[in-house]
């Protein structure tokens, strides 16, 4: 046997370190980094807080019937409003999201279940996520470059350079959302002698249903209040779209165009046409976030 | 009576049985098509820089890269350069990513490091998501009617006070680089922040766990733990962030006076890459539509670099960890 006694006590111990001290310099240090932390929080906060008290105070007080049905109003003309382009905007957002959407769904189910390890996967994956960070306004050019020299600025040019910029925020949100699909159902359903497209159309796509729309609404939101790809493609129109190949009015470009102009009347219209664009995004973020939290 | 288990099987009128033929075409067709859609993504951006770049050549043949260095963009003399519009997109997404970098891990650090309870942490991640939703064209507004008015004040003492600086070296007339970088940095805030909080979340529990069992304070265990064992994924958090910096258009047109002039001051006007693209492209005749196309293929060149750089570094992140955990 040792010799250590296992019974006796241990020698009493030094009032040593268990105790707090809050004055010593580590703690301070944590103590001050703690509240810089709350400080760049809470500022970081404010913008948004601004942003939005702006929007009601000043675009609040002009919005009523008359600005979001009439026409905008000439340089020194009073009243006025942007009724052709909130329905501009909607005009080219659709026209965006039926062409990005199918195209989108279909590449995500290459992505996500097809072949998701070959080259081609790996690749459109990679490029999708480099188009992520693509400038909007090179999207623009694009389709000025394809389209509007051929056939003149049209509220159909618009919405296909809104498409290049949600088609990436389509496939990853709709391949990501797929993947999250368990495993024992698709083995399941081809257990039962279903063919792929079977599985994919009758399986995974109801079951990955919400995080697909949520991706579409997150870039239907994006595509909403996007202005650089609009400015040389639908360019600008002070009247109603009558077709889809005439140049055609969004609120962004007549917030754009107007916030530059010396006219109180402009002024007032465009931080009433922001309330809108912001209202509309806020709307498809929020569906967005609804939709998502039923996600299985 | 014996009933046999199988007959529905084998009656005409059951849905069940082997795929047929016609389910097998159906499938390969359906193969073929999403085949299609995903390299369509690949044969986009190759038609982009196609496109653009067809378009440029003649610029690229007539100015080859005295564009690049050149500071005058003439439409009458046609001389087209755009050094002034590269350093101001440089300048100003570099600024942004000073300030906005800064908020952005402060506050992934807030929302991941318990330092409020998770359903305010929610609160407060939403609202990073907002200031993302709201366009570009509004902070422009907030910026012309908001920002200006307020950095007017504080430029002026700066500009009197300290204007031997040669940040401070100009008066803030108006429209500037200040405004401007500072609405970018809000704009970068939440994607610098959102891939932060990733790459935090990538950490496992038990490291930060590890450090406090060790003694540290919460900061100690941020600054010489978390921090460090984040930092490639922070890291691609900033380029990308960087990245968005370099392409943001509409904001940039409205804010930072679309100037051609090289100038350290933060309060003088400057020009970028895209809001030259957005300010002179509409009006712009055959020549000049050719130099901005030049243009165009330059901004293209210098975002899919930093871009890539930046996914690069983050796949490099993902695979470290999801290789070790």
């Amino acid at each position: 046997m040792s010799d250590i006694d296992l019974t006796s006590r241990p020698p009493a111990m030094q009032p040593l370190s268990l105790e707090r001290r809050p004055f010593e310099l580590r703690a301070l240090t944590s103590g001050l980094l703690t509240g810089l932390t709350w400080g760049i929080a809470i500022l970081g906060s404010i913008p948004l807080f601004s942003v939005i008290i702006m929007l009601v105070a000043e675009g609040g007080s002009r919005l009523d019937i008359e600005a979001l049905t009439a026409l905008p109003p000439a340089g020194f003309e009073m009243g006025g409003g942007f009724g052709n382009a909130i329905i501009g905007t909607l005009v080219m957002v659709a026209i965006a999201a039926a062409i990005s959407v199918p195209l989108g769904l279909l590449a995500a189910i290459y992505l996500a279940i097809l072949d998701p390890y070959s080259v081609v996967a790996g690749t459109s994956r990679f490029v999708a996520k480099t188009l992520t960070g693509f400038p909007s306004i090179l999207a623009g050019v694009f389709t000025y470059a394809v389209l509007v020299i051929n056939f003149g600025y049209s509220a159909v040019a618009g919405g296909v350079a809104l498409a290049v910029l949600m088609l990436p925020t389509v496939v990853l949100a709709a391949e990501e959302s797929m993947k999250q699909v368990p495993q024992k159902m698709t083995d399941a359903a081809f257990g039962m002698g279903c063919t792929r497209s079977q599985v994919i159309w009758k399986v995974v796509l109801p079951t990955g249903l919400p995080g697909i729309l949520t991706g579409i609404m997150l870039a239907v939101a994006g595509a909403a209040g996007e202005s650089a790809p609009l400015l040389f493609t639908a360019l600008f129109s002070n009247y109603f779209m009558s077709e889809l190949m005439e140049p055609t009015a969004s609120l962004s470009i007549l917030i754009y165009n107007f916030s530059a102009m010396p006219f109180d009347n402009q002024i007032e219209l465009a931080w009433a046409a922001s309330l809108v664009l912001v209202l509309m995004v806020l709307v498809f973020n929020i569906l967005a976030r609804l939709i998502g939290q039923s996600k299985v | 009576m014996a009933v046999n288990p199988f007959q529905h099987a084998d009656s005409a009128s059951s849905i069940s049985g082997p795929p047929s033929g016609s389910d097998y075409l159906a499938d390969s067709i359906f193969r073929v098509i999403a085949l299609s859609c995903a390299s369509l993504i690949v044969v986009l951006i190759l038609y982009i820089l196609w496109e653009i770049g067809g378009l440029a050549l003649p610029a690229m043949a007539q100015h080859g890269l005295g564009f690049v260095s050149g500071t005058t963009w003439n439409v009458g003399s046609q001389e087209f350069g755009v050094l002034p519009e590269i350093w101001g997109t440089l300048y100003s997404s570099f600024l942004a990513l000073i300030l906005g970098g800064t908020f952005g891990v402060g506050i992934a650090i807030f929302l991941t490091q318990d330092f409020i309870h998770a359903r305010l942490a929610a609160v407060f991640r939403t609202i990073v998501e907002l200031l993302a939703a709201i366009p570009s064209v509004v902070y422009g507004l907030w910026g012309i009617y908001v920002v200006i008015p307020m950095l007017r004040p504080v430029a002026e003492w700066l500009h009197s006070e300290l204007g031997f600086i040669p940040i401070f070296g100009t008066e803030l007339s108006g429209p500037g680089m200040a405004p401007a970088a500072l609405v970018l940095a809000i704009m970068i805030l939440p994607t610098v922040a959102a891939i932060t909080v990733d790459a935090f979340r990538r950490i496992p529990y038990k490291v930060k766990e590890a450090a406090y069992g060790m003694g540290t304070t919460r900061w100690e265990a941020i600054l010489k733990v978390m921090l460090p064992t984040a930092s490639s994924g922070i890291l691609a958090a900033l380029v990308l962030g960087f990245g968005r910096a370099l392409g943001e258009t509409m904001a940039l047109a409205m804010l930072i006076g679309n100037s051609n002039q090289i100038n350290l001051s933060l309060f003088a006007p400057a020009n970028t890459l895209a809001s030259l693209l957005a300010s002179s492209f509409p009006e712009a005749g055959q020549i000049e539509v050719q130099a901005l196309m030049y243009a165009a293929v330059v901004l293209l060149v210098i975002t899919l670099i930093v871009n890539i750089l930046g996914l690069g570094i983050q796949q490099y992140t993902v695979r470290k960890f999801e290789g070790k955990a």
